[in-house]
């Protein structure tokens, strides 16, 4: 497990942010100064500069902003690859669990989860049924 | 001086070579041999071009190599990395360079022999998120996201995207160099095999080897160079991100900062562009490039190339060689943007010639929509 907040040394970010996928969480940077979420991790914030940052734990909610569905030959299936907007603001790549890969869609709910795949976390996304389609 | 220098310096020599399989040539002979085509149509010696402006897919240090190679000590040499926007850019560095007389010839040239190498794109592009995870298809998923958006927030529709391919393989068939003929029809694109939905088989570029070369000087030399100069009226170039996932809309890339650049710098605007050439990897790019440099409002992209509007006969001729769709793409299209713009001032695009050519566009891209660059050419009305 790393640090949970780092201040003004941040000098690993990416490394950060997978140790944390890695031990089961899923956290985020977010300049201290403006309180605004961002990702990919950096060393500081984009545009302002500010290297007080912190990590936080951010809700997993988001919704889909875009989706592509890859085509493989038969008989590997097809998968998506979404951007997903997260509710603290932050865009991501992503894929959405789903049992048919054409059910994804823009504006659908989806929730952040961590899969452990050869000791690598890895950040997925599972639809939220019980909310309304936003867009 | 300030500010851009409109009008001052011009294309006076512009070659491809060749454009489709040339197996066994290396990226660099591909574009040596189109630099000498195009140094004689210009009539400058080799050794006075003083500038080298390159990018070779295979070469870190290309810029070094291609000077040793043409046997030159050249006063800049330059291989920018903002992939296929890089020779609008070039064209940027080189008319400073030109009007601030600080160089007196620039020779922008690319090769590559992607088809015969490997078959597909050939790029030692990093990135510093580890999106491979996903498996997306680069680049083409990148633009097939934007493309999704693109139809959910404006309506269009796989047909229209289909209709950039059969504009520009209609402009193919009008153009002996083209890799790509034949008929292709809206319904064939549609019944192609999809890649990465809403992109098919026919909304991707092709996979090609080719070279081209400009050469530039400055105005006043021009004119005594040859008979129908291409001046540079703008050039501008901008970058917004490297990966789609940064790019804060998906359906707006920053064409519409390079562009509107450009027009202020030429004092032009969309309406007074007689032939456009656009960077077109994907057929979304087109809609794209169409709406953000002014061509039709945002989201009329798909509405704007129904009915032919940008084929043969059209209203507004885009990509006019058949674009990197039917022409041919060796992995960075931009500076084929360049050399048909110039066939097009010069007179000398043949069949597909637009008649009375006074003003041309041609807009690169790199990445993913990450970078663009705009430059706009001119005959010598415009100056």
């Amino acid at each position: 497990m790393t640090r949970e907040t780092v201040i003004g040394d941040a000098l690993h970010p990416i490394e950060d942010y997978q140790n944390f996928l890695n031990s089961g969480c899923f956290r985020l940077q977010r300049d201290r100064t403006t309180g605004k979420a961002f990702f990919y991790p950096r060393v500081h914030a984009p545009f302002t500069g500010s290297r007080d940052l912190e990590w936080f734990e951010p809700s997993g909610r988001g919704v889909v902003y875009a989706v592509t569905i890859v085509s493989q030959r038969p008989p590997k299936p097809n998968y998506n690859v979404v951007l997903v907007d997260l509710e603290e603001g932050p865009r991501l790549m992503s894929r959405v669990e789903v049992e048919s890969p054409e059910d994804v869609y823009i504006g659908m709910s989806v929730r952040a989860r961590i899969a452990q795949i050869e000791g690598q976390g890895l950040l997925l996304f599972d639809p939220v049924s019980d909310e309304g389609e936003e867009s | 001086m300030n500010g851009f220098p409109r009008g001052q310096t011009a294309i006076v020599g512009s070659a491809t070579f060749g454009v489709g399989e040339t197996p066994g040539m290396q990226p660099i002979d591909l574009a040596a041999r189109a630099s000498i085509d195009a140094l004689d149509q210009s009539h400058i010696p080799l050794r006075d071009v003083d500038a080298l402006f390159l990018c070779l897919p295979d070469d870190m240090l290309s810029g070094l190599t291609f000077a040793e190679y043409l046997g030159l000590r050249p006063k800049i040499t330059e291989n920018n990395r903002v992939g296929g926007a890089a020779f609008q850019t070039f064209v940027y560095w080189a008319a400073m360079a030109l009007a601030a007389g600080e160089i007196d010839c620039a020779l922008i040239a690319y090769g590559s022999n992607q088809r015969s190498q490997a078959g597909k794109l050939v790029t030692p592009a990093q990135q510093i998120i580890s999106e491979s995870v996903y498996k997306p298809l680069m680049p083409i998923s990148s633009y097939a996201l934007s493309a999704s958006r693109h139809m959910h927030e404006f309506g269009t529709t796989r047909a229209q995207l289909a209709e950039v391919a059969v504009s520009a393989r209609a402009w193919a068939n009008l153009n002996p160099e083209a890799f790509a003929h034949g008929p292709l029809t809206v319904e064939d694109c549609l019944a192609a095999r999809m890649v990465s939905s809403p992109l098919g088989l026919r909304d991707c570029c092709l996979v090609t080897d080719g070279a081209a070369a400009i050469v530039m000087t400055r105005a006043d030399r021009a004119r005594d160079l040859t008979e129908k100069p291409a001046y540079v009226l703008g050039a501008a170039a901008a970058t917004w991100h490297r990966n789609i996932s940064q790019m804060p809309d998906l359906t707006t890339t920053c064409a519409v900062e390079s562009g509107a650049r450009a027009y202020a710098q030429a004092k032009l605007g969309p309406q007074d562009i007689d032939v456009v050439q656009l960077y077109d990897a994907f057929t979304i790019n087109t809609l794209m490039f169409l709406e953000d440099l002014g061509f039709c409002p945002k989201g009329e992209g798909g509405r704007f190339v129904e009915d032919g509007r940008i084929a043969p006969d059209g209203e507004l001729p885009v990509n006019t060689n058949g674009g990197g769709l039917s022409y041919g793409h060796p992995g960075m299209y931009g500076l084929f943007t360049l050399a048909e713009s110039v066939a097009q001032i010069s007179g000398t695009a043949g069949a597909r010639q637009i008649p009375d050519v006074e003003v041309a566009l041609a807009h690169g891209n790199g990445g993913t929509f990450s970078s663009e660059a705009t430059v706009i050419l001119g005959g010598e009305a415009t100056v």
